[in-house]
């Protein structure tokens, strides 16, 4: 026979598990106006820490949005939207560079790919500075980076809504970057 | 019921009630006979049934009557028999006037008929009136111009996810699927401006995603659609110049078009003839001009989850933008 003081451990351990449940399940934020509009894209990112004259607050170039799963599906939307789909395809590569393999060419941190994106690269790659807003960009980030599976696959799509040949991003094997940070080609 | 077309274009947007039962078509008339009809019915049905209940408990049967007596059962019996005899040919009656109905609905009489495609976007509706002669196809958004007594089908295809095409005035609902090509019939019979919205949850802004349709005389819907056909106008301003060169060289243009000049993108809404139309951002604004300046500099707060980022734009960029925007009638 449970003796009463078993019981009421148990009930008691029964209740807090239903109270701290809720914590356990804690949803992912959607921001729509990360940035305030008076945030100006100019400045966001520099290439060297140096400048001249009194030092200014560079903006924060850390990812907002490292497993995000709503910033990466609002990238993914631009990702075509804007054409990049374009040049690079949907991450294979073709007239640019693929983006779902581990190779880099101006590094796969970020905030050099913040850059790249906003100043673009020699070679084709376009500037969108002026065109797309700080918040865009760094959603656009997030789902190429995802692309080679350096967000996380919890956060990727598990199903395309289109005709699609390579496996969607939840089952592809997330890709170690190499050759970081060296400007190689 | 009309409000007057001249009155409620731009200044106000006066429209009239959006109602089911107060019909302008000959769908949504016969969708509002059908209701009143089963409204009718159902009424009946439910004062019989409380009639019934109360007679019920005024008779309460005794403790002597025995409920398995033969007598009783045949009695019972004989109840059933003429409840399913009634009830059967109600439901016959309602299967077949519902029939008729869908018929009234579904139809229309070929002839001078109008093809409007409407698709459906998170969270605003593309409108392209369809012509042989393919110059003479237009794009518009978030208002359909139709001309009164004249049928009209509408083409409904969706961009992105489910969204349901809804002018209580003029007709019922239907479903845009994406992949799914669909179309609905309506008619105006009476001049007026008619809001429609959303009518299938499609995410964040689905409350505010409305349109208007506004049915006017055959002249007036031929201006109109002589107008809409018209290029933009180019500003002579200089102002609106520098307002030109703000949208072309800026980010709108990375998703608006404007015919007539570099902005070609077909990712927003078509803003070729923008300053004609009654409202902003899919009937969530009245346009004017300050609400198409808090519209373009921060429209996540005023629709957040909206597909349109904030823009940064220096004061006179703003100005000059507004004051290109504005002469695009």
């Amino acid at each position: 026979m449970i003796g009463s003081r078993t019981r009421s451990i148990g009930v008691l351990s029964l209740v807090a598990l239903f109270i701290m449940a809720p914590a356990g399940c804690k949803d992912e934020k959607r921001e729509f106006r990360e940035m305030p509009p008076a945030g100006s894209p100019i400045g966001a990112v520099r290439e060297s820490e140096l400048q001249p004259g009194p030092s200014v607050v560079a903006e924060s170039t850390k990812s907002p949005y490292g497993n995000n799963a709503y910033a990466l599906s609002e990238g993914k939307r631009l990702y075509n939207q804007m054409n990049c789909s374009g040049c690079h395809f949907q991450g294979g590569g073709g007239i640019g560079p693929p983006l779902m393999d581990d190779d880099w060419i101006y590094g796969s941190d970020p905030s050099q790919i913040f850059t790249t994106i906003m100043e673009g690269r020699p070679n084709g790659m376009p500037s969108f500075r002026g065109k797309l807003s700080n918040q865009q960009v760094w959603q656009l980030v997030a789902y190429v980076r995802s692309l080679s599976g350096l967000e996380g696959t919890s956060v990727s799509s598990a199903r395309e809504d289109h005709m699609y040949v390579s496996p969607d991003l939840q089952l592809r094997s997330p890709q170690t970057p190499k050759n970081t940070n060296t400007p190689s080609k | 019921m009309w409000t007057g077309l001249a009155g409620a274009a731009l200044a106000c947007t006066a429209y009239d009630h959006q109602s089911v039962l107060d019909p302008v078509g000959p769908q949504a008339t016969s969708t509002r006979q059908l209701f009143y009809f089963m409204m009718a019915v159902a009424v009946i049905v439910y004062v019989m049934v409380v009639g019934a209940l109360l007679l019920i408990i005024r008779n309460r049967r005794t403790a002597v009557d025995d409920p398995q007596s033969p007598a009783r059962e045949a009695s019972a019996e004989r109840t059933i028999k003429i409840a399913v005899a009634i009830v059967v040919p109600v439901l016959f009656v309602f299967l077949l006037y519902d029939f008729a109905v869908a018929r009234v609905v579904g139809r229309m009489p070929e002839g001078s008929m109008l093809t409007i495609d409407v698709t459906g976007h998170q969270w605003w509706w593309e409108v392209t009136y369809e012509d042989p002669i393919p110059h003479n196809i237009f794009h518009t958004a978030n208002e359909i111009h139709i001309p009164v007594g004249r049928p009209v089908r509408i083409k409904l295809a969706s961009h992105d996810v489910i969204h349901s095409f809804w002018v209580p005035n003029l007709s019922g609902k239907k479903d845009l699927i994406p992949g799914h090509a669909d179309d609905i019939m309506i008619r105006a019979d009476q001049p007026g401006i008619y809001r429609g919205q959303c009518a299938e949850f499609c995410g964040l802004e689905h409350a505010k995603m409305a349109m208007l349709v506004v049915a006017e005389s055959p002249d007036a819907f031929t201006r109109w659609v002589e107008l809409q056909r018209q290029p933009a106008q180019v500003p002579v301003d200089s102002v609106a110049v520098a307002g030109r060169r703000v949208f072309e060289s800026g980010s709108c243009a990375m998703c608006h078009t404007i015919a007539s000049t570099q902005a070609a993108a077909t990712v927003g809404p078509n803003l070729t003839h923008v300053a004609g139309r009654m409202t902003l951002a899919a009937g969530t604004l009245q346009n004017s001009r300050g609400n198409l300046a808090g519209w373009i500099l921060d429209p996540q707060t005023i629709k957040p989850g909206a597909k349109m980022p904030a823009n940064a734009l220096a004061p006179a960029e703003l100005q000059a933008l507004l004051a290109y925007l504005e002469t695009l009638k």
